[in-house]
């Protein structure tokens, strides 16, 4: 059973790569948004530095958005789904299979060039590294939640815009969590809690949120 | 308690507030009852078209 | 589900729902009306002035209710939507979807009050309080629901990824409470909100009541009527649908009606088709 994961996992990871475009497609997406915050508030460093852990944690959770758009739509159109559900494996392990693919092939890219980013927004130093471990914390957990969306909205109009509604209220706390832990660092104070916090929130999400979309998954292919 | 009905509609100088909430509140309690009323009328109308052209067919 | 012995499932039959909400509604509107009326009374004519922030106090006799009313309906709503999940009751999705729209608007009610409480008691409409920001999120959420239920084409199917977004929704609410209020607390230091004054005089306190019965049975009513009408539409070529339009379903119809009725169960369909002997009732009930 392991090994069938596994043969996904890198199946997955293959039609990923595949498909450079998408990867490049979302980390240009996340360096756009980071790049209109200076546009927009003006060039001062210290205002920059202020708003930097929140802009880079809000440019990280909008990507995961987009990019998880069409996690399962593909499979879904094709009948490859059907077949998954129908395999013996369960199917929250290989929707946390493909979860993972996806994580690996989209969000990777982000966490590795979050601390230039950052280092551009006036980030320094320990902030740099604490900016990278909460995002490497913290975006699987948004991957998983927002996989959950990507399932309920599996064949729906307006799909996009609809999931955005339905998850990003969900990624409250990551982003609270992940942006305070930055902020927390810059002021000197602890960082540990709020990224204890948000490891507490990723092994809570990582065996319930394959329960979730595997039922949301099931509803879609009923 | 209040010196007339001006002094109860000026509610201490806090009138817009007071007023503004209450009165919404009373505003969307209306619509929404006005906007069920007229769906429960418009399903009860096509329903009991239905039951008639159904009655007359077979 | 034939488990029609079981007491409780009987209103989980839509025509047996479809009569006890008409029996039940009238009681509820009725005595709404009149808490309303008590409620605002004994709020503008009992109740004395608050000494700190004079009349603008008395937005809080509709300001808490509406909210406890919203997170209420939020978690009543979770609860159809998992008994609709476990069960596959149908009556249970009309609940929930039933519910959705007057819990946004009570969560609505709650912002609009309390931002006009909050500008002549903390001098701004808005401040990113915690309580204010969950509930803002909680509103997003009750939307996000009735998107997801709208946006599908099988009303079964967008019933049930509807009823499994409530229940993350409900899991997560505690959640987004506790991180929203960690942030508030962390940004702000010392909060700019004290609700927690001295103790309030016992007027008040009655008025309090009074209010959240009767936003109560208000909510009760007026979810239970819309309730009817989901269960109407879900029927549309019922005997027993269209006798109750008319306004005119009798006790034997509707006893005949909920011996076969469709609880839920996908298995029922036949037995629900030859019931109405319209072929066509299986597609547009579900649509």
């Amino acid at each position: 059973m392991g090994r069938s994961l596994w043969t996904l996992l890198q199946r997955d990871l293959a039609l990923i790569v595949m498909r450079r475009q998408d990867v490049l497609t979302v980390v240009a997406f996340f360096v756009i948004v980071i790049t209109l915050f200076p546009l927009a508030i003006g060039p001062e460093p210290e205002r920059l530095r202020t708003i930097a852990p929140g802009a880079v944690w809000v440019a990280a959770a909008l990507a995961s958005l987009i990019s998880l758009d069409r996690l399962f739509a593909d499979d879904w159109r094709d009948g490859t789904l059907e077949q998954l559900a129908l395999s013996p494996q369960p199917l929250a392990l290989v929707a946390l299979a493909k979860v993972a693919a996806h994580w690996c092939a989209l969000s990777l890219p982000l966490v590795a060039l979050s601390p230039a980013l950052g280092y551009s927004l006036g980030l320094t130093g320990s902030e740099l590294a604490v900016l990278a471990l909460s995002l490497l914390i913290g975006t699987p957990v948004l991957s998983l939640l927002g996989a959950i969306g990507a399932a309920l909205t599996l064949g729906v109009r307006a799909g996009g815009a609809l999931m955005a509604l339905l998850i990003l209220p969900l990624y409250v706390p990551v982003l609270v969590l992940g942006a305070g832990a930055v902020t927390e660092a810059m002021y000197d104070s602890a960082f540990q809690a709020h990224l204890s916090l948000l490891g507490a929130g990723l092994a809570v999400a990582l065996p319930l949120a394959p329960l979730a979309i595997a039922g949301a998954l099931r509803i879609a292919l009923d | 308690m209040w010196d007339g009905i001006g002094d109860f509609l000026a509610m201490g100088g806090h009138a817009p507030y007071v007023w503004g909430s209450f009165g919404m509140v009373a505003a969307i309690i209306l619509c929404e009852w006005l906007l069920l009323r007229r769906r429960r009328q418009r399903t009860h109308a096509r329903l009991s078209r239905r039951a008639r052209t159904s009655n007359t067919s077979s | 589900m034939s488990a029609r012995s079981i007491p409780w499932l009987k209103y989980a039959a839509p025509p047996n729902f479809y009569g006890l909400a008409d029996r039940l509604t009238p009681w509820l509107w009725a005595g709404a009306g009149l808490l309303f009326l008590v409620g605002l009374y004994v709020g503008f004519f009992v109740a004395p002035v608050d000494y700190q922030q004079g009349n603008s106090y008395r937005i809080m006799f509709i300001h808490v209710p509406t909210a406890w009313m919203g997170m209420f309906l939020y978690l009543l709503m979770a609860l159809y939507g998992m008994i609709f999940l476990v069960w596959r009751i149908r009556m249970a999705d009309a609940m929930a979807r039933a519910i959705a729209p007057t819990g946004a608007l009570m969560t609505f009610l709650a912002l609009w009050t309390g931002a006009l409480w909050g500008a002549p008691t903390w001098g701004a409409y808005w401040v990113w309080d915690a309580r204010l920001t969950s509930t803002l999120i909680l509103l997003f959420l009750f939307l996000g629901y009735m998107a997801l239920h709208a946006a599908a084409d099988d009303r079964d199917k967008g019933g049930r990824a509807a009823s499994l977004l409530a229940i993350i929704g409900a899991v997560n609410v505690p959640i987004i409470y506790f991180s929203v209020n960690w942030w508030y607390t962390l940004h702000q230091g010392a909060s700019v909100i004290r609700r927690d004054g001295p103790s309030m005089a016992p007027e008040m306190l009655a008025a309090l009541l009074i209010m959240t019965a009767a936003f109560w049975l208000y909510c009760a009513a007026i979810v239970l009527r819309r309730a009817q009408l989901e269960a109407l539409e879900r029927e549309p070529g019922a005997e027993w649908a269209q006798a109750a339009a008319a306004g005119a379903l009798t006790r034997e119809q509707r006893e005949r009606a909920a011996a076969t009725a469709t609880i839920g169960d996908v298995g029922d369909h036949d037995e629900g088709d030859t019931l109405t002997g319209n072929t066509a009732t299986k597609q547009e009930g579900r649509n």
